[in-house]
């Protein structure tokens, strides 16, 4: 069993700031030893990473670049330039998702074909466009997550369009899991509970949702990014060497409650 | 007063990457800061950490001007 991940590199894609997901997952991966090669959005991120990053520890040994993940010509750019810095890459956290914020208030069916697309395109095809770059270096094998979110599975207020890009995203897992698994790829996805952060702000009424979990969830309380980072490592890691395809919920227990 | 209109200008001139004297009373964020919108979602985060209050969807959407940020802090402290 390997805790070290000192001879590991991850690619960590989709911080946006201190608050993101991405940014837990990638202290714990920094703490563990992990080389981590950051992938930022476009400009208005990128003095965010960069900053960010070169307060870590071992800031000196990570890589920062750009990655447009609705360009099919500008992934395998930045997969190629992956490929000549590092060769060998262990895993990816795919922490990337969007959504116009009209489509994250009101009723579902307000939906526009333009928006509903591109939450598919940017939330959902892009762990499969960036998985079809990032096979060729995976050869050790590796283990992939994403981030989903229970609005994929049930109802969530609000969540609408989103909700459904989550849902294709959950059913990408289990296909990429399939294919992949013959190469010793695990692919899984992490089901954080609602936590603070620039992409959940955009939802409406988000504030009433973080009240949600402290009242109902069995933990009762919300989770942080550091716990999601703990469960990220144990997936990134060989520590879950045998778990693949699979949804892992980090929400304090609350998607296992029904009515209380 | 004056103070929180301070902290308010540090904080935008951070965020949105202009001169803290460009952030005025009249200045709207979208038009003369150049904020988009996930730059006001942000900007609500850090007034919301900053201050320790919780700005609602309806009232960050009434937001328009440095003003009024000032005026509705000075209202909820």
């Amino acid at each position: 069993m390997q805790l070290d991940l000192s001879n590991k590199t991850y690619v960590v894609m989709g911080v946006a700031n201190k608050r993101s997901i991405a940014w837990g997952i990638a202290e714990t991966l920094d703490q563990a030893g992990a080389r981590l090669i950051f992938t930022y959005a476009g400009e208005r991120f990128e003095k965010n990473v960069k900053d960010l990053v070169s307060e870590l520890p071992s800031a000196d040994k990570h890589l920062v670049l750009p990655c447009n993940v609705s360009s099919d010509e500008e992934i395998a750019d930045t997969f190629a330039q992956i490929g000549e810095k590092v060769g060998v890459i262990h895993g990816i956290a795919h922490c990337i998702a969007f959504a116009e914020k009209a489509e994250l208030e009101g009723e579902f069916l307000n939906a526009t074909r333009e928006g509903f697309l591109n939450a598919q395109n940017i939330s959902a095809y892009s762990l499969t466009a960036v998985l079809k770059e990032a096979r060729p270096l995976m050869t050790e094998g590796g283990s992939v997550i994403t981030l989903t979110y229970l609005g994929g599975e049930k109802v969530v207020k609000n969540y609408n369009t989103m909700g459904v890009a989550k849902a294709s995203l959950d059913a990408s897992v289990r296909y990429l899991a399939n294919d992949l698994g013959k190469e010793n790829i695990r692919v899984n996805a992490i089901s954080a509970g609602p936590i603070r952060t620039l992409s959940a702000k955009g939802v409406g009424g988000f504030n009433d949702v973080l009240q949600a979990m402290e009242d109902h969830a069995p933990l009762k309380r919300t989770v942080t990014q550091e716990e999601v980072g703990k469960s990220a490592f144990f997936l990134l890691s060989d520590l879950s060497s045998g778990v693949t395809g699979e949804i892992l919920h980090v929400d304090g227990g609350y998607s296992t409650i029904g009515l209380m | 007063m004056e103070k929180i209109q301070e902290r308010i200008a540090k904080i935008v001139s951070e965020r949105l990457g202009v001169d803290e004297s460009e952030v005025k009373k009249d200045a709207t964020f979208k038009d003369d800061l150049g904020a988009d919108s996930l730059d006001v979602v942000e900007l609500v985060m850090e007034l919301e950490d900053e201050f320790d209050l919780e700005i609602s969807d309806e009232d960050a959407e009434k937001i328009g001007t440095v003003g009024d940020v000032v005026e509705y802090i000075e209202r909820h402290q």
